[in-house]
């Protein structure tokens, strides 16, 4: 074999021990790459049992109560289709918001209840001024509004 | 058009094309970076939901990018060593190497100051980071494998292999947001345009050219430097001017 | 808008400053390196050819 010839097989050899790389990679990770469980997965007993994991969704509207000790916070996280009660005691992050996303660390407890040790907000990706934000209000709720809405807001023009 | 695009490829060329076009880089970046702070920092409004706090994707979003793109080009080049034989694109693979790492280090450590205060944590292994995190060692160990090897050309097709293996990481890193469940936000960037208020854009579109021009200009310094480490022996360079002085 | 509002960001100025800063001292901390990488290899190409010129 000439050399030119030689490396030319060593770049395919290269490229197929690349495309099994990423395969095997692709499938040994599959199933636990992702950070979160959803509350339908945690129903259906596909979270680890007896250890800690993490859930993710939306917090429910309205389910955010505080108790007297004012540290202990207790809501809902919902993926649309199911919804568990979480119990968490410490300071929550900024942008944790009823309505918004969040991703809690902890075990699952008797009675279907998720004991959080770690609370994480998870903020969409969208950017929006607090004017563009109020024009949008305004054209949901109103109908003139529609088009300078539209005008002002990037989100929705794009 | 007879352009000779072989005689751009000679090191001789290039080292003084190249020493021509960096002050244009660097001049109009260092432009760019005023104009883009400017608007970043007194145009762009506040944001509704993360307030001040999501200022830092000025300097987040264009670093992260600019470290994936980097790393193509990079790989690119390296390819193009490794089949073609030309040292020039492998001295250009070298000189983007260290500018890639330091803009992936940018990416992970303004990361971490804009996850603490709105996610609650500076760092968590989820699939965008991790794989960021995989990004910044394949730069690292670019530049280690380079530097391990003392036959600069073997050093080349090394690294080269590398390189181009490791590309693969940076679609998995812009997927990964979709592919898996992340605690990062899925991409405001997208193929089909910015989920994002107008003003916001024009400031992270100029610091992404800005940071752009910058690595342009600073590889092109490098290769410079690597083109009259490793050609130390030819006859052109010891007739250049700054060396007869 | 003062300049003292605008430093504390909101009660955000250690975040966003410090990714600021760390942002300038990366890249002065390139620019210098590269500095010192060309005076380096321009010092010993100055040396190579001083020898050369002693033998000839």
């Amino acid at each position: 074999m000439k050399p030119r010839q030689k490396k030319f097989v060593y770049i395919i050899l290269a490229l197929v021990a690349l495309g099994t790389a990423i395969g095997l990679v692709l499938y040994a990770l599959n199933d636990n790459i992702s950070l979160y469980f959803t509350p339908t997965q945690v129903l259906n007993k596909e979270a680890p049992q007896g250890r800690g994991f993490r859930m993710g969704g939306l917090v429910v509207m309205d389910s955010v109560k505080r108790q007297s000790d004012g540290l202990t916070v207790h809501f809902s996280i919902t993926d649309t289709a199911k919804s568990m009660p979480v119990v968490y005691k410490g300071f929550l992050p900024d942008l944790f918001k009823e309505g918004k996303g969040v991703v809690v660390h902890g075990k699952l407890e008797a009675g279907n209840v998720f004991r959080a040790d770690e609370v994480l907000a998870k903020h969409d990706e969208n950017y929006i001024a607090p004017e563009a934000a109020y024009a949008m209000k305004q054209a949901a709720k109103g109908q003139s509004a529609v088009n300078a809405a539209a005008s002002v807001s990037a989100p929705a023009a794009k | 058009m007879a352009i000779n695009w072989f005689k751009y490829s000679s090191p001789s060329t290039f080292y003084r094309v190249a020493g021509k076009m960096v002050p244009w880089f660097a001049g109009s970046a260092a432009v760019l970076f005023v104009v883009g702070l400017y608007i970043g920092f007194f145009v762009a409004p506040t944001d509704i939901q993360q307030s001040e706090a999501y200022r830092i994707m000025f300097i987040h979003v264009p670093a992260s990018i600019l470290s994936m793109f980097i790393y193509l080009v990079m790989a690119s080049y390296a390819a193009l060593g490794l089949i073609f034989n030309t040292r020039l694109s492998s001295m250009m693979a070298s000189a983007l190497a260290p500018t890639g790492a330091l803009l992936a280090f940018l990416s992970l450590w303004t990361g971490a100051l804009w996850g603490k205060p709105m996610w609650g944590a500076w760092w968590v292994w989820d699939a965008r980071l991790t794989s960021e995190l995989i990004l910044l060692f394949l730069y690292l160990g670019f530049i280690a494998l380079h530097a391990s090897i003392d036959d600069p050309r073997r050093a080349d097709r090394a690294s080269a292999l590398l390189a181009i293996i490791g590309s693969v990481n940076v679609p998995i890193i812009y997927f990964s947001v979709q592919w898996w469940n992340t605690l990062h936000q899925g991409a405001t960037v997208k193929f089909t345009g910015t989920s994002m208020h107008v003003t916001m854009q024009q400031g992270m579109y100029t610091m992404m050219l800005a940071v752009w021009l910058y690595a342009i200009a600073v590889s092109l310094l490098r290769v410079r430097c690597i083109i009259l480490e490793r050609e130390c022996k030819a006859q052109w360079i010891s007739e250049l001017v700054e060396i007869r002085r | 808008m003062n300049w003292g509002e605008f430093l504390a960001m909101n009660g955000y100025a250690w975040y966003i400053w410090g990714s600021y800063g760390m942002a300038l001292l990366i890249f002065i901390i390139e620019i210098l390196m590269v500095r010192h990488r060309r005076r380096l290899i321009l010092q010993q190409l100055h040396l190579m050819r001083n020898a050369e010129d002693a033998v000839t």
